[in-house]
């Protein structure tokens, strides 16, 4: 037999190409000097159409002024602000939508995961009924329904329909009270902060204190106690500093209150009634996947039924249920792009829309706004893996 | 005889009749009003149907007009359906010329007869029909639908719309992104570095996009791409971008499949002296694609789904369609009827594919245990 040797061309019998060192480096360069031959066509053809076209790259158009309007702003905007504005705007108003549609995907989805192992027949039926019914409509059908068909439908401002003469809902959206802070109302701020802080540290203490001494503490409601309690004394002691102005009618169209966009709603009923129908599921088989072992064991050690519950059925299900319910999210917030169909202000309505349309900068805007997507959903990729890293059972 | 008796000499009295456990009185017992909280729930459920689902029923179908042709046959108060029946043919084949629609029937009758081949475990040849809708349907439908051979009428994809261009589209979705996501699930698994690099950069790019970016990309990006005097089909465009993005999906779910196979699977076939494309194609493949069935499904529900994108850029499929007929002078405020067809329409399709997929489920899940 040959010596060991360090080269790995000397290294078996047999033809070089036979070889699966070689192999694998032949492979991998053929396919290097393919790609890079592609995007460099691809890169010239780009260079040259531009040029064809009189469009300068870079991203200077960012600074220059918008012109256009924008029906809902977070934060000050104008037709002079610049394009590179017209970026934030869109981006927060997409921040936005995704996160109310988070919130209430999630009451939804968890309420009707819980109805379909509902003992009672007809609402798990009806909770089977409405995952198979909504899961299955494509979601840009469902937002123009909502928009089209149901707030398009609704009457003019000046029959707008009322919620205790304070809510109206009419074809330019709704309508409600709006509050606004005067001067004492920080006090209530503060509080609030200092409530949430207490209460975090309340409830590290007690932790310690039961692994220490074995006795728990109604953290819950004690917690609960402290973040609503704290801020409402100070409201009250510093005279309740808040005023609402109640939308009035006023000529054609109502003066005062918030106005909700149409667009908003139409989209934040659709995202979340469709993103509901998976969250319900992943919550079901995160359920049933807690083996009944588990609760019949519980059971054995008469733990009552809530704590079995809270302690031993959903901190398993949970496992099962984050890194699914994460990717749902993700898919909230792309799918929330949706909004250019029925215009409502998003990154990509405002951004790769109206601002592509009148800079003709196609690569960068483009590229802008893929970046923002990726960066969210690989920062929610990261922080899930921590995440599951963490909760990973602990096998012996 | 004394008192003390082994057994009792006075009848027991008598007891009421045990709970009705049978029939339609012991099922709602058992189902329904089961203990105080459930029998609220039900009330409450049955309230809640009662007030939603008989005013529902009663616009799309008792009090919905059927027939006729023109606005004036919508004479009752709920749903006009006559606005569908009105436009059925543009609905299915869009601008399509008339005189060429027989094309389209034979390719949508093609498209079944493979779908329901492939679909129906029983049916024997499954390789070469697979083959035949993997490579020559393809050709087939395409010199059918856009003509210029034969004799036939050239057809511009731009009159291509309805029913006809959203099956077109999935189609051509489904079967491009399925090869070339095992090949990134294939290359994202290879001990090349380079080759895994390159894999997973895509799949993640891709997958961290929404499909909305991609189709702009698609329709403003792509034709800076190609040399300036290469006219690119809007069609073309869109389906490279609506094949790559899925591609990345498909890829994740055969990966999922490719994990489950055992390495003593690959071990074995390097025993027997096989090369890696067979190994691959003889031994982990078909075991690795067999468990994600269900998968790849969902992934063509979800593609499917997704087809409706295409209108945003402005081609007309069943969706786009349907909303070009709503803007009708003549049609104007039927969008409700209108909305209520496309989503039905696309539930159909849909909940068929995953009734499928849990069917396989079941299938698969007694001939393949762990």
């Amino acid at each position: 037999m040959l010596r060991p040797s360090s080269s790995l061309l000397r290294r078996g019998h047999g033809p070089l190409w036979r070889n699966p060192t070689v192999r694998a480096l032949i492979v991998q360069f053929v396919l290097f000097v393919a790609l890079a031959v592609f995007i460099g066509f691809l890169v010239h053809n780009t260079l040259a159409n531009l040029d064809a076209r009189g469009i300068k790259t870079g991203f200077d158009f960012l600074d220059r002024r918008a012109g256009f309007s924008i029906p809902q702003t977070l934060i000050d905007y104008t037709s002079n602000s610049s394009y590179g504005r017209t970026f934030v705007i869109g981006l927060l108003n997409t921040l936005l939508v995704s996160a109310m549609g988070i919130v209430l995907a999630t009451l939804l989805g968890f309420l009707i995961g819980i109805a379909r192992l509902s003992p009672n027949w007809l609402l798990a039926r009806l909770a089977t009924v409405y995952v198979e019914t909504f899961r299955n409509i494509p979601l840009l059908v469902q937002i123009l329904f909502w928009y089209y068909a149901v707030l398009r439908a609704l009457p003019s401002p000046r029959q707008s329909l009322s919620l205790f003469d304070a809510f109206f809902f009419n074809v330019r959206g709704v309508v409600m009270p709006d509050p606004q802070p005067l001067p004492g109302f920080t006090a209530t701020m503060w509080a609030l902060l200092f409530a949430v802080i207490a209460t975090v540290a309340f409830a590290v203490w007690a932790k310690r204190r039961q692994s220490r001494t074995g006795q728990a503490l109604p953290v819950y409601w004690i917690g609960a106690g402290v973040i609503v309690g704290v801020p409402l004394a100070a409201f009250l002691l510093t005279g309740a500093p808040l005023e609402w102005t109640i939308p009035e009618m006023a000529g054609f169209n109502f003066r005062g209150g918030v106005n909700i966009l149409p667009e908003l709603v139409a989209l934040w009923l659709a995202l979340s009634i469709y993103t509901a129908s998976f969250i319900a599921e992943i919550v079901r088989s995160g359920i049933l996947s807690v083996s009944q072992g588990q609760t019949e064991a519980a059971r054995s050690l008469s733990l009552p039924g809530a704590i079995t519950l809270r302690k031993i059925v959903i901190p398993q299900a949970m496992r099962v249920i984050v890194p699914q319910m994460t990717s749902q999210y993700l898919n909230l917030i792309k799918n929330s792009s949706l909004a250019t169909a029925i215009g409502y202000p998003d990154i990509v309505a405002v951004f790769a829309g109206t601002t592509l349309n009148q800079t003709g900068q196609a690569i960068e805007i483009i590229a802008m706004t893929m970046a923002v997507y990726l960066v969210i959903s690989l920062t929610v990729s990261f922080l899930m893996n921590l995440y599951n890293a963490r909760t990973l059972m602990k096998e012996r | 005889m004394n008192d003390q008796s082994a057994y009792r000499t006075d009848m027991i009295a008598a007891r009421q009749a045990p709970d009705q456990r049978r029939g339609v009185v012991g099922w709602l017992r058992a189902n329904l009003f089961n203990g105080p909280v459930n029998s609220v729930v039900s009330v409450v459920v049955i309230g809640f149907l009662a007030w939603c689902l008989w005013p529902f029923l009663k616009w799309t179908l008792f009090d919905a007009d059927f027939l006729g042709s023109t606005r004036a046959d919508c004479t009752g108060d709920g749903a006009c359906w006559v606005f569908i029946s009105a436009r059925f043919e543009s609905i299915v084949y869009g601008f399509y010329p008339e005189a060429a629609r027989w094309r389209v029937d034979i390719v949508f009758a093609m498209m079944a007869i493979l779908v329901a081949w492939l679909a129906i475990p029983r049916l024997p040849y499954k390789r070469w029909v697979g083959l035949f809708a993997l490579v020559g349907f393809p050709v087939v439908a395409w010199i059918l639908l856009s003509g210029g051979y034969f004799g036939l009428e050239s057809v511009p994809t731009r009159a291509w719309g309805g029913l006809m261009l959203t099956l077109v589209i999935a189609t051509v979705g489904i079967v491009g992104s399925l090869p070339l996501g095992v090949l990134l699930a294939l290359g994202r698994r290879s001990k090349m570095p380079f080759v895994k690099a390159v894999s997973v950069i895509f799949i993640e790019f891709w997958r961290g996009v929404p499909l909305i970016t991609v189709l702009f990309m698609a329709s403003v990006m792509l034709p800076l791409f190609v040399p300036g005097n290469v006219e690119f089909d809007k069609l073309l465009r869109a389906l490279i971008g609506i094949m790559f993005f899925w591609s990345a999906y498909m890829a994740e779910v055969i990966r999922g499949g490719l994990q489950a196979i055992g390495r003593g699977q690959n071990e074995a076939g390097q025993a027997l002296g096989l090369g890696y494309w067979q190994r691959t194609g003889l031994i982990i493949l078909p075991q690795a694609l067999k468990l994600v069935i269900p998968g790849i499904v969902n992934t063509f529900i979800a593609l499917f789904k997704d087809t409706s994108l295409v209108l945003i850029i402005g081609l007309f499929d069943l969706l786009a369609i349907i909303r070009a007929g709503l803007t009708d002078a003549n049609w104007l405020g039927f969008s409700t009827e209108g909305y209520v067809f496309a989503a039905l329409m696309f539930w159909v399709f849909c909940f068929a594919m995953s009734r499928y997929s849990q069917y396989i489920e079941r299938r698969l899940n007694t001939s393949y245990r762990t």
